[in-house]
């Protein structure tokens, strides 16, 4: 495991990107970060700037329009930057799928490390989600859900 | 000889590595303690460091039309300002070496070097919200250098002097009436000037997304996170110096003990302060800092005149 791998994953800065969604992902992102999971015991916190960001946790679903305004926010994190679908509609459109304005899931236009399936996931499935984007990072084996 | 002891002293101890290391461990004390009062565990012992480090590797990104060169070397001069004003002081403390007369003074402009270099970076940056975050910078820095530079008045006309060293010699200034009104204006000024809760407009994540910070990614940031690390540790020193009689490192453990007591405690005090109250609105920060505390620090500066 590399030094910067090793840092990267020990210092997790996490910015939410959110694209018109419904905001159930968003308040169970914010549960996660609340004292009760505590999540800076491993280091991650949340961050204002997307330049300072490791991690975009996106949410919601991308129509023709936002989707630029996706693609510009993951220009202008700094590299290395790990991208978590969080919820159904980043992952596949959920039921937008048949929508006037909808074109694709997010994958499509930025490259995503993780998928979190969930309407909207639990806060225990975000932490389990980060915990195996670590562990594939550090090239460990992936716990067996 | 002389010169390489002299950039041994600033680039080592106790200047930039040694101030480095130190304020990354304050920083640490900083976070576990808002942590404990928040019912949380807290980040490990060795997070700071993660931070910064992690930072280093990533990829500095330029914006268009931004001031290069000015954009990535004003976070250098804050952080090399910060290591000199925290050289200077514990100069006084460890006889490394000589200090000279008006060493106060230099220090006092070094300490506000580090919130130049904010408000210079955020400008080259010409992001609006950036832009915004150095404008409060620049009005709270007026705010608080008036009633500051008041407070360090009260020792000074104490001893008659403006060596850092007399200052010490002459014992714990808050033993008297006017140091401790001094000190308490001190620890509000240390506040803002560490841009910290109530004082943090310049950085107001819910309103500014990071403020003067807003465009840094990179190892220029990292430089701007270590500085304010570096602040958290040189501004309680420097106020344990002038108004606490310092820390005795030639007279046996206790007196170190005790200083190291002394420091923890004003920045227990700024780590509380920060905790517990709301972010005020820049103009009533001006207002504050004009009003009432520049009042307080007159008085005590004439109080002391009067000898109490």
């Amino acid at each position: 495991m590399s030094f910067a791998v090793n840092m990267l994953t020990r210092s997790l800065n996490v910015f939410h990107l959110g694209g018109s969604a419904c905001n159930n992902c968003d308040i169970e992102i914010i549960d996660t970060l609340t004292p009760r999971y505590d999540l800076e015991r491993f280091g991650i916190t949340l961050v204002g700037s997307v330049r300072h960001a490791d991690v975009l946790l996106v949410t919601g679903v991308f129509n023709k329009k936002s989707a630029i305004r996706l693609k510009r926010a993951y220009r202008e994190a700094a590299k290395p930057v790990l991208v978590i679908a969080v919820g159904n509609c980043p992952c596949t459109g959920n039921m937008f799928q048949q929508s006037y304005n909808w074109d694709e899931p997010v994958d499509k236009y930025i490259p995503v490390d993780a998928y979190l399936p969930g309407c909207p996931p639990k806060p225990e499935a975000m932490i389990l989600a980060v915990v195996k984007l670590v562990k594939k990072l550090r090239g460990l084996t992936l716990p067996k859900a | 000889m002389e010169l390489g002891y002299l950039i041994l002293q600033m680039l080592v101890f106790p200047g930039l590595l040694f101030t480095a290391a130190a304020g990354l461990v304050t920083s640490w004390v900083d976070r576990k303690v808002t942590a404990r009062v928040q019912m949380r565990v807290g980040p490990p012992f060795l997070q700071p460091f993660y931070d910064v480090l992690k930072l280093m590797i990533k990829e500095t990104c330029i914006p268009a039309g931004t001031a290069r060169g000015l954009f990535l070397s004003a976070p250098l001069f804050g952080m090399a300002a910060a290591a000199l004003a925290s050289m200077l002081i514990w100069r006084a403390f460890i006889p490394l070496g000589q200090t000279f007369n008006g060493d106060i003074i230099v220090i006092l402009y070094l300490l506000t070097i580090p919130a130049v270099a904010v408000i210079l970076g955020s400008f080259a940056s010409q992001n609006p919200l950036a832009s915004l975050g150095g404008s409060r910078e620049m009005k709270l820095l007026l705010a608080y250098e008036l009633p500051f530079v008041l407070a360090m008045l009260v020792p000074i006309v104490h001893t008659h002097s403006i060596r850092l060293s007399d200052l010490l010699a002459a014992g714990a200034v808050v033993a008297k009436p006017s140091g401790i009104v001094a000190l308490v204006v001190a620890i509000l000024c240390m506040q803002a000037k560490l841009t910290l809760v109530p004082f943090d407009a310049p950085e107001a994540e819910t309103e500014l997304t990071g403020g003067a910070y807003l465009e840094y990614s990179g190892p220029p940031l990292g430089v701007f996170k270590l500085t304010r690390a570096m602040m958290l540790f040189t501004m309680p020193i420097f106020l344990v110096a002038v108004f606490c009689g310092g820390i005795a490192f030639d007279q046996g453990w206790r007196p170190v003990l005790l200083g190291a007591l002394k420091y923890l405690g004003l920045v227990v005090a700024v780590v509380l302060i920060r905790n517990t109250a709301p972010r005020v609105r820049i103009d009533q920060a001006v207002k504050f800092f004009w009003g009432p505390v520049t009042l307080a620090a007159l008085a005590a500066v004439l109080a002391a005149f009067w000898g109490w």
